[in-house]
């Protein structure tokens, strides 16, 4: 990741926000501010549970308020595909305290 | 502004941060802005098994404000010099 700064260096890039609440939306980074409030193009939510593999659901044009964004991972394509989702079994993630 | 000059003295180190989601991450401190936002690369999160939620993620922004605690290096803190910059600072000079 290259730039020092914001998120600069990951704009048209798939990127996989994981939210306060525990969510995880995955995405192309089409914008962003001072306060991570974030444009994501494309994007689908990630469902873990521990039940049945990760589903994914079709969610479009997000933007994700800042306040909410927990952290912005840079995703790696060729790991990405190499990931059988529907085997993943896993908790949600819990939610931000603060 | 004393601990986004600390953390910018620790770039290029390599540091575990754990989330207010319980959530640790591990990985080389890449950059470090006002808001003490971290960006980490090479990044593996601590229990992978347990939180696969990050599989394909190798460099991350991690926002300031859910940071619960930052693992530095053990060479990484020269105390004696962070205590007498703290206290400067709380005397406001």
């Amino acid at each position: 990741m290259s730039g020092g700064l914001g998120l600069e260096s990951l704009v048209d890039q798939q990127i996989s926000v994981i939210t306060n609440d525990g969510r995880n939306i995955v995405g192309v980074l089409k914008g962003f501010d001072q306060a991570t409030n974030i444009i994501l193009d494309e994007s689908h939510e990630r469902v873990y549970s521990t039940k049945e593999g990760v589903q994914q659901h079709v969610l479009g044009l997000y933007i994700i308020r800042g306040d909410n964004i927990s952290v912005v991972g840079e995703i790696d394509e060729e790991l990405d595909a190499g990931l059988d989702f529907s085997a993943l079994r896993a908790h949600p993630l819990k939610p931000v305290i603060h | 502004m004393l601990f986004f000059s600390y953390f910018k003295d620790l770039v290029g180190r390599e540091v575990t941060v754990e989330l207010k989601n319980d959530l640790a991450i591990r990985g080389t401190l890449h950059s470090v802005d006002q808001y003490l936002n971290i960006k980490l690369e090479n990044t593996r999160v601590v229990d992978q098994d347990k939180y696969p939620h990050m599989l394909s993620v190798r460099n991350c922004f991690i926002r300031g404000s859910v940071v619960r605690y930052v693992q530095l290096p053990p060479d990484g803190v020269d105390v004696d010099l962070l205590h007498d910059a703290t206290r400067r600072e709380a005397r406001g000079g």
